[in-house]
């Protein structure tokens, strides 16, 4: 049986690989973009970028609270730094760097964090972070972006390039459905109404906005008109569209690569807390590290895919 | 700026110690120690040794720049940054309290004209430094990034990552200064945590040494800075380690620990004040 899905695709991309795309033609555009890398070139490929402007870009070795330093200080000089590592990297390990450097200082330095989450797969708990979207949005000054594939990933690197102020961009390293159009026009801060729907809302972010997809035809297939909201942009969050949805659809789902606790779900929990407290159910995952695994078997086993969207939004619309 | 005599640098030395006592007297609160161990340096870099716009311009394009990294002598920064023109010096006595742009550490979100970055949370000044240095470099731009640092501070991890970079990046437009009085706020250095050979490490970091001896000494200050501006643009990093006391120009102050991070009361205070000349004026 096969599923009447709302998007397509024709291929599968690894979201870092919009990125290094995205900031090879960031850095064309704009010779004020610099680039720096704490020792993971390849993996977050910015390789490209490199060879083409050898001179605005700095490996910094492994050295992660260096690079948010120098990066803050080159901002300072009036560039446009796009500094890279691990998700896991990029905000844990360096998170003073960045509350005193980057965020209190409000320096327009672009963190670009991959391997975010589950879907890191086989290197395990110690490298899927878990919790970088609840940290970066704690910070004043901070925006917070996780697109959802390759080319929305592209398109916001090249925003970022252009919004001047600190940004956390978040990307992943599985191949992934690439089902959004190339060249779209991404909007910081503008949720992205994908499917149409009456009965609930499902707001994603970053790989779960594929697995929300196809969650909105497994439920059509059962009557249920689940309506698809993108939230690429975590903060500044878009409470505008989010509580037009939930006051047409009455409730909602949220679904994201990230613990419960300080995500996604919680940013719309705060919204509707304070403006129409209907009923939420949360996909993520719940107070626990993850574990090593292909990325399918792991959104399968910390319940973050396709079928446990459809399963939480039976329960929103049980409570509504 | 016209540079000033010896005798008058010194004098604006003595005002600075003050400034800094009374600051922290007011709002009993604050970090005398240090920044009254370094007078001498914080003079000679703004009255003798920066070349620095009159406008403060935060991109700081085609002037030399001072970063303090250990933000908690903010009240000898402050001093030094009112005397030398940056903002007024009656705005001094705001120092710490309630909605003033002298916040109890340095910070950029009230726009202090002289301050680029935030600081207080130790081991980050250099990297920013370096940053902006590197841009300098990228740009063409040939004036000097100063920063200082304490002792103590170099016991974060984060001061090694910084400093190996500079040295493979052949960063040699930075003069990094060590405050080196040999103190920290939990006691001497040697005590909490050795440094050891603090010039053997950062020779063997690939950073060319200099060192100042007698850090209180203006004019012994001044030529260190200038023996180091003299060995930029060679390809390699400067550290002036620049031997300082604590709480230099009190007799009941200097060589200890003890006024880290504690104000003198009334009585202290008036003790204090009477061993410190009043030379350009109080604020």
């Amino acid at each position: 049986m096969s599923l009447d899905l709302k998007y397509t695709y024709t291929e599968k991309k690894d979201t870092r690989s919009g990125f290094g795309d995205g900031f090879l033609e960031a850095g064309r555009k704009n010779p004020k973009v610099v680039g720096l890398c704490a020792d993971l070139i390849g993996s977050l490929k910015m390789g490209d970028f490199q060879k083409e402007f050898p001179d605005r870009f700095f490996q910094t070795g492994i050295a992660e609270a260096n690079m948010i330093g120098l990066a803050a200080g080159m901002a300072l000089g009036g560039k446009i730094p796009f500094a890279g590592t691990f998700a896991n990297f990029a905000t844990g390990r360096v998170y003073d760097q960045i509350r005193q450097s980057v965020a209190y200082s409000n320096k327009n330095v672009k963190i670009c964090a991959s391997h975010a989450g589950l879907t890191l797969g086989e290197d395990g708990a110690t490298h899927q972070i878990l919790e970088d979207l609840g940290m970066m949005r704690m910070l004043p000054h901070m925006t917070v972006i996780n697109p959802c594939d390759y080319n929305q990933t592209k398109a916001a690197t090249l925003a970022i390039a252009e919004y001047e102020g600190p940004v956390y961009l978040r990307f992943g390293r599985p191949s992934w459905p690439v089902f959004t159009p190339a060249n779209q026009k991404f909007e910081i801060g503008k949720a992205w109404k994908m499917i149409d729907g009456k009965d609930v809302t499902i707001f994603a972010t970053g790989h779960l906005v594929w697995e929300a997809v196809v969650a909105e035809a497994m439920l059509r297939e059962e009557g249920i008109h689940a309506e698809v909201i993108n939230i690429h942009t975590i903060k500044p969050l878009d409470t505008e569209a989010i509580l037009e949805s939930v006051k047409k659809t009455g409730c909602a789902v949220s679904a994201e690569e990230h613990q419960l606790n300080g995500g996604l779900g919680d940013s719309i929990a705060q919204t509707l807390i304070r403006h129409n407290p209907a009923p939420l159910e949360y996909v993520g995952v719940n107070d626990s590290f993850g574990e090593s695994g292909t990325p399918t078997q792991l959104l399968e086993k910390y319940g973050l895919n396709a079928e446990n969207i459809v399963k939480a939004a039976k329960r929103a619309l049980a409570r509504k | 700026m016209k540079k000033q005599s010896l005798p008058e640098l010194q004098k604006i030395c003595s005002q600075l110690r003050r400034d800094v006592l009374r600051m922290v007297h007011a709002v009993q609160s604050g970090h005398p120690g240090a920044p009254l161990g370094c007078a001498e340096y914080f003079v000679a870099l703004y009255f003798d040794q920066l070349h620095h716009n009159s406008n403060f311009q935060m991109n700081g394009k085609g002037e030399d720049l001072f970063f303090l990294s250990n933000g908690h002598l903010s009240a000898g920064w402050y001093s030094v940054l009112a005397r030398s023109g940056y903002f007024p010096v009656a705005e001094l006595k705001t120092f710490r309290k309630l909605n003033s742009r002298l916040q109890g550490h340095p910070a950029t979100h009230e726009h202090l004209p002289g301050i680029r970055i935030a600081s207080g949370s130790l081991g980050q000044g250099l990297s920013v430094a370096l940053g902006i240095a590197q841009t300098k470099k990228l740009d063409k731009d040939s004036s000097l990034v100063h920063v200082l640092m304490g002792d103590g501070e170099l016991q974060e991890g984060q001061v090694w990552e910084a400093a190996m970079y500079a040295a493979h990046y052949g960063m040699d437009n930075v003069i990094a200064t060590v405050d080196y009085n040999g103190q920290q706020i939990d006691g001497p250095t040697v005590k909490i945590m050795d440094l050891k050979n603090l010039k053997a490490k950062w020779e063997a970091f690939g950073w060319e040494v200099i060192e100042t001896k007698e850090g209180n000494d203006l004019a012994s200050v001044i030529a260190g800075l200038e023996k180091a501006k003299s060995l930029t643009g060679k390809g390699k990093p400067i550290l002036n380690l620049l031997y300082t006391e604590m709480g230099y120009g009190v007799d009941f102050m200097v060589g200890t620990h003890k006024w880290h991070g504690s104000p003198p009361n009334d009585e202290q205070l008036a003790l204090a004040l009477g061993q410190l000349e009043e030379t350009i004026g109080d604020y």
